[in-house]
């Protein structure tokens, strides 16, 4: 057979990604016809470049839901090498060494193959889903650590603040990589202080939760009760099988190296979190529905989290954007070094480094990953520029 | 004023301490030590000789102790061995341990031994600084300039074309991670599938003798990633300096735009991206590390990456302790430069 034409590699690949362009494409259809009614959301489709961000970030979501959870895009296994694909190039047809390849298979390496056989194009769509699992739920947690954090100390300043300040600052000051190098290195992982960290960052969410529900339906302890009880049973049982692996169902587990790599992540975002949270709380206290707040007898969590939180939520959707992307970014540095992810796991990062090496001879292995991180970087920052340019104008 | 200073300095010192104590604890974990006594023996040690190997190195003593020993506050450990001979953390091989000084420690200047390279970390630290410093000058020689050009330009007439136009760029250059803006590079500019070949791959010529073709790259694909973000700062409070009552009533005094950009905006608008500069400084070294590795330049973030790696234990504390500093001193400088240049402020 006579390897594919760039054209013809461009269409293929258009043709594989016709369910990311469906869902996009419905997404897109949806959220406009709607979009009076649909809040903050709605109106970054007034902004081109908002749109433009959400979209490349859309992408990569579907691309990763697809490919990974679903197994649709995906042309060739992720693992499986093939001697006689070893750094072919773009669009050579599929063939192995030893034996026929299997007819079902998918006839072409669209992107070529890397040092080892293996389909780059595969290899890319599945590290989508490496990021898409991983990244918004890391900064999600740094936001819910951050915020536990900030608001308090933002709130009643003095001797609490100092220290939470010192101990952020402490952590910032740290190089990163050399925070990476210190936690995520197997002989650590032995000691098991990863999982007492996981321990400690889980339980905020759970204690953010309570504080959340408990201040504000405090006079009506029946409706508390409710939602005290699905919190704690909840948070409870996954707590436990995220941070301890001890579920008593059985049923939730984390694969340990992924929650080396998830609490470094957190560990490591958290502290800036911390700090704008801080910040905005020691602003937004000095308002007058802060003051009336406090003149109706309301209580020191209520006014955080139900008065000062909401009218803090613009700056820290915006920063919840770029955090995503920070986070990307930093899984990838953790691949690019080889650290806590497996040697033959396809994010992105370890892709990136894997195709480095041979970079000056065999482009295809290493550019398509790198491209990757880019565009979704990218769709993140235009995407928290179009929130910020629209938040601002109400 | 020096009150103010003096107190910096003193929460600095309390944060190295600390910042010190972690690593030094993280890195003298059993486990950590086990692989450093099987690297330096052999690896089929047993665990009895793990344990007597590390005793004999005074690594088995409790953990505030060693800090002590490194630090040079408590004196360093003298064990007799069983050959008769005495060893110690201050006594050289083939010197008296009577001659020995007692304490040796950071405060003493000796910083240690490593374990990899088989030199004086101090010698180590220093060496590596050099050539560190050097890509760190290049880049901030070509990153501040540009991204302060970027960030006036496009902040001077606030949503013209032209502000568009540079601040998608900078918003590109943020979202460009070094590893892949390096690599992006390498494959445009050095490879030989494209064939341009105008620079070098790799910048392990430019440890001896730096040119343009070998040492470009690298400091340009560090400055891409540390631009953006200062030009947008820079744009941010330019655009708000352009708004003030001061320029309008330039304007209307009918004085020249690009003499109210010069004479009257820049000076207050540059207030912010001096202290945004300053607090790239961390960042940077990010960036050095992951760029010495890419381009296998043998300088301070390519030591961190060996040390780590090979958990040599003293050299690590080095290159923490280097680089605690270098964050904590420019974070010093840039809230005494912020106090200085903006008269809006004052230190009790």
């Amino acid at each position: 057979m006579e390897p594919l034409s760039w054209s013809e590699i461009a269409l293929r690949m258009l043709g594989l990604f016709l369910p990311v362009w469906i869902a996009l494409i419905v997404t897109f259809a949806v959220s406009i016809a709607f979009k009076r009614r649909l809040g903050l959301y709605g109106k970054l489709f007034d902004s081109p470049i908002g749109m433009i961000g959400f979209a490349m970030v859309m992408f990569w979501v579907f691309t990763g839901i697809f490919g990974g959870a679903f197994d649709m895009i995906v042309t060739h296994d992720v693992l499986s090498q093939s001697a006689s694909m070893k750094n072919k190039g773009p669009g050579t047809p599929f063939t192995q060494l030893m034996g026929t390849p299997d007819p079902g298979a998918y006839p072409y390496y669209l992107l070529g193959g890397d040092n080892l056989g293996r389909d780059v194009f595969s290899r890319m769509v599945a590290g989508a889903w490496e990021v898409i699992k991983i990244a918004p739920f890391a900064s999600m947690f740094s936001f819910m650590v951050g915020i536990t954090l900030g608001l308090p100390a933002g709130y009643y300043g003095g001797r609490l603040d100092t220290l939470l300040s010192f101990m952020a600052n402490l952590i910032l000051a740290f190089p990163v990589i050399l925070l990476f190098y210190l936690l995520v290195t197997p002989e650590i992982v032995q000691t098991g202080i990863p999982v007492y960290m996981a321990a400690v960052l889980f339980l905020f969410p759970i204690v953010f939760l309570l504080l959340l529900w408990n201040s504000r339906y405090h006079t009506q302890p029946s409706r508390r009760n409710v939602y005290v009880g699905i919190t704690l049973v909840i948070g409870l049982w996954l707590y436990l099988g995220i941070a301890w692996n001890a579920d008593p169902l059985g049923l939730v587990s984390f694969p340990p190296n992924l929650l080396v790599v998830f609490v470094a992540v957190v560990f490591v975002n958290s502290p800036t979190v911390f700090r704008i949270v801080r910040g905005l709380t020691m602003d937004i206290k000095t308002r007058d529905y802060v003051a009336a707040a406090q003149t109706r007898g309301e209580r020191p969590w209520y006014i955080m989290l139900w008065e000062i939180l909401p009218n803090a939520r613009g700056p820290l959707l915006v920063d919840f954007c770029l955090r995503i992307g920070y986070t990307t970014i930093l899984l990838g540095t953790l691949g690019f070094f080889g650290l806590g992810l497996s040697p033959e796991s396809p994010d992105w990062g370890s892709t990136i480094n894997d195709g480095r090496k041979l970079l000056t001879m065999y482009l295809h292995p290493a550019l398509p990953p790198a491209f990757a991180l880019l565009s979704l970087v990218l769709g993140l920052n235009l995407l928290a520029d179009g929130l910020r340019e629209e938040s601002l104008r109400d | 004023m020096a009150m103010f200073i003096l107190r910096r300095v003193g929460i600095m010192i309390l944060t190295a301490l600390c910042l010190t104590f972690i690593v030094f604890f993280l890195t003298n974990l059993y486990p950590n030590l086990e692989k450093l006594a099987k690297t330096q023996g052999d690896f089929r040690m047993s665990d009895e000789e793990v344990a007597s190997y590390l005793g004999r190195n005074g690594y088995l003593q409790p953990m505030p102790v060693k800090y002590g020993q490194w630090l040079g506050v408590v004196p360093g450990f003298v064990i007799d061995d069983r050959d008769g001979v005495t060893r110690g953390q201050c006594i050289p091989p083939d010197t008296d341990p009577k001659d020995a000084p007692r304490f040796c420690g950071i405060l003493q200047g000796d910083w240690g031994y490593s374990t990899v390279f088989r030199e004086d970390v101090g010698k180590i630290l220093s060496d590596k600084l050099v050539l560190t410093g050097r890509l760190m000058f290049w880049v901030m020689v070509l990153m501040v300039p540009s991204a302060l050009i970027l960030g006036i330009l496009a902040g001077m007439r606030e949503g013209s074309r032209t502000d568009r136009t540079l601040s998608t760029f900078a918003i590109t250059t943020t979202a460009t991670p070094e590893y892949v803006s390096g690599v992006l590079f390498i494959a445009v500019f050095a490879s030989t599938a494209v064939g341009l070949k105008w620079f070098k791959g790799t910048a392990t010529a430019a440890m001896d003798a730096p040119d343009f073709e070998n040492f470009f790259l690298p400091v340009l694909t560090i400055a891409l990633y540390g631009m953006g973000y200062i030009a947008r700062m820079t744009r941010a409070s330019m655009a708000e300096v352009m708004t003030a009552q001061y320029i309008r009533t330039a304007r209307l005094k009918g004085v020249s735009f690009s003499n109210i950009v010069m004479k009257h905006a820049l000076r207050n608008a540059l207030i912010a991206p001096f202290t945004v500069i300053m607090l790239q400084f961390p960042w940077l070294l990010n960036g050095v590390v992951i760029v010495e590795t890419l381009f296998n330049y043998k300088g301070f973030g390519w030591t961190l990456v060996q040390a780590a790696g090979n958990n040599d234990i003293e050299l690590l504390l080095g290159v923490s302790v280097i680089s605690v500093i270098v964050v904590l001193v420019t974070q010093l400088i840039s809230d005494i430069g912020y106090v200085f240049l903006n008269p809006r402020i004052s230190v009790r």
